[in-house]
């Protein structure tokens, strides 16, 4: 049962595949409509809502889906994100998009000092410090009154302005942005999964000896994919502080973590779009079950269960069966070489290498 | 001391044990130089000493005049050596290609700001490195395996994963770690000409094996290591006719003779 499902979403891969392109347009088209559309305000709050947590999947697929280390705390770096922003524009009257720079920048320092305690601790260890940090982080926006103004939150969170135009949730600005980032979010991704970093994080997820062995620095990666979780994170925070009025330390407690978290798991360790279908099931379950009133949460427990039992990988994560993509330029050279030249010189030898 | 791979008096004490006792050797450029012996002999502990897994009790070992005892492993990879592992130990969830491609990690340049731009840099380096991990792969045999998951592929294979992983890391001298286990017999006569063929490309080869038939066949020179003592030095002929190792290979249990 399980491989014929696997057949029909490798095949619905391999159509997604060859229309990419398409995919891509339409989806800056949406871009360009959104704004024409009617979109009411319960509804618009919700697609805001699957973006934010689109790009925390997004964020810490890059520790848990690419090198392997597990976070319960991402909540904290979501939180920072989004005080970041807000008491930057609330206080200090920075701008939006400056301070949504500093939401990310910030973080992901943080994410580094958090990232150092990795290098000594593993599997279960890591989690629980990682948990004990939103933990922190949660105390500290309680108690630091002063600059966070405690329970009481921060209110009053100027919407973004874009060339003169504010967006809100009413003229579907927000919308758009959202859509922006994701989009940005995920082609990073994508990028850095498909390069020399990416490719050492899954070594150090899949095997660290050997990765050792194979020159990666295991540590600096390790630390380097906290940087870049954290940062991720931050932005979605940032963003998130300006599609609501205020926010508040409760905001961002345990449960988020463990939403985020879900995201990732449910939608498909590793992936992009898992990330995207898990924060829109995620938020729309919910919504569509309310006439299940307290109910709803037994069944969504009950759902992840029966997940974990047959779909473990997530709903979809899946091998790949699309080939690896080679560029043009790989091509070009292996033309170039054909069958000619001797591809084993060892080094020292002759200079390898041909450009073109 | 400025030879090629230099190891001497070398050893690896694990508590009461010492694993590798005072062990002397060396590899000359372009050899294929097997070490041999009994299970438990220290083979494998060898290879854990010149790449840097273990720090080594006593004794000093140099590749190029340059001195390992104090490298890490990343920089031993760097420098030169690289190798394969007795139990497999690939990246099962990454495709044939990202494995061999991860052994260009050590040669490569661009950062990570090229590749979360895609600058020109970034493209070139990336495709020469692709490019040459398929014409590894193409020579080893595993290019139509190029787009697999390394968990999907027989045994034999993934062997040959590894091997081209150790190439592509641009490695001087390949440490081998049994690279025939698992393979049938047509398997590894094919290994055995890639590996001669690697030796005649200009690589130095130190290999472990088992198998006597393979390592008399192919081997420049082999060292015999029993109870982590170095116990014979020689040329093929010298070493099968050799009765100390005849004795440590026959006179033990008999059970790890796989003469065929
Ligand atoms: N990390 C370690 N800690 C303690 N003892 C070890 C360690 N590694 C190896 N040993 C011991 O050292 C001895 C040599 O082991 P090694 O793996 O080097 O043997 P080998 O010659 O490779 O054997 P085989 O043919 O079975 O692979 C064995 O007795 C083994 O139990
Ligand atoms: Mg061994």
């Amino acid at each position: 049962m399980e491989k014929k499902s696997n057949r029909v979403l490798s095949a619905i891969e391999s159509v997604c595949y060859k229309f990419r392109y398409l995919f891509l347009i339409l989806y800056v088209a949406l871009m360009v409509i959104v704004p024409f559309l009617d979109i009411k305000l319960v509804h618009a709050q919700v697609i805001i809502l699957i973006g934010v947590y689109a790009m925390l999947g997004m964020g810490l697929n890059v520790l848990i889906g690419y090198t392997g280390l597990v976070s319960l705390g991402h909540a904290g770096f979501y939180a920072i994100g989004a005080y970041t922003c807000a008491l930057l524009e609330t206080k200090l009257g920075v701008n939006f998009w400056l301070a949504l720079v500093a939401s990310g920048v910030l973080t992901a320092f943080i994410g580094f000092l958090l990232g150092l305690p990795s290098l000594r601790l593993s599997g279960s260890y890591l989690s629980i410090v990682t948990l004990g940090f939103c933990e922190i982080v949660t105390m500290i926006l309680k108690q630091w009154e002063s600059v966070t103004n405690g329970n009481y939150g921060v209110r009053n969170i100027k919407q973004p302005v874009f060339f003169g135009i504010k967006l809100d949730m009413y003229n579907g600005g927000l919308i758009v942005l959202m859509l922006v980032l994701c989009l940005i979010v995920g082609v990073a991704s994508l990028a850095i999964r498909n390069s020399n970093a990416g490719r050492a994080f899954r070594a150090i997820k899949d095997d660290e000896l050997a990765a050792n062995m194979m020159g990666i620095h295991v540590s600096r990666y390790k630390i380097m994919s906290f940087v870049i979780s954290a940062f991720i994170t931050g932005i979605a925070g940032g963003f998130y502080c300006v599609t609501r009025n205020y926010i508040e330390p409760g905001s961002f407690n345990f449960d988020v973590s463990i939403l985020i978290l879900s995201v990732v798991i449910i939608g498909g360790l590793g992936t992009i779009r898992g990330m995207v279908f898990g924060a829109a099931i995620l938020q729309l379950f919910p919504q569509v079950f309310r006439f299940l009133d307290e109910w709803r949460y037994v069944v969504y427990g009950l759902l992840l269960i029966v997940m974990m039992r047959f779909r473990p990988q997530g709903l979809l994560g899946w091998q790949s069966t699309q080939p690896y993509h080679l560029s043009k330029k790989t091509k070009q050279i292996l033309e170039a070489d054909g069958g000619t030249s001797e591809p084993l010189e060892a080094a020292g030898k002759t200079e390898g290498g041909s450009e073109q | 001391m400025s030879g090629f791979l230099e190891v001497s008096h070398i050893k690896m004490q694990f508590g009461g044990l010492a694993a590798v006792d005072d062990v002397t050797m060396h590899v000359d450029k372009g050899e294929i130089v097997s070490l041999i012996g009994p299970n438990g002999a220290g083979k494998t502990t060898v290879f854990n000493m010149l790449t840097g897994v273990y720090n080594i009790t006593s004794g000093e070992m140099s590749f190029e005049g340059q001195d390992l005892k104090s490298m890490i492993p990343q920089d031993i990879v760097k420098i030169g050596i690289s190798r394969t592992f007795q139990n497999l130990r690939l990246f099962p969830k990454m495709r044939v290609i990202e494995n061999v491609l991860v052994g260009t990690h050590v040669r490569t340049k661009y950062n990570f700001w090229d590749s979360l731009l895609r600058t020109p840099r970034f493209r070139r380096e990336e495709a020469e490195h692709t490019a040459r991990v398929i014409q590894i792969l193409r020579s080893i045999g595993m290019d139509g395996m190029r787009n697999s998951f390394v968990n999907s592929l027989p045994y034999g294979d993934q062997r040959k994963v590894e091997i081209a992983r150790a190439i592509a890391t641009d490695a001087k001298l390949i440490l081998l770690d049994e690279p025939a286990a698992g393979m049938n017999p047509a398997e590894s006569e094919e290994l055995l000409r890639f590996i001669r063929e690697l030796r005649d490309k200009g690589y130095t080869i130190l290999l472990i094996e088992h198998d006597m038939s393979v390592v008399m066949n192919i081997s420049d020179r082999i060292y015999v290591l029993d109870h982590g003592k170095l116990i014979a030095e020689g040329l093929p002929q010298e070493i099968a006719n050799n009765p100390k190792v005849i004795e440590a290979y026959l006179g033990g249990e008999q059970k790890n003779v796989k003469n065929n």
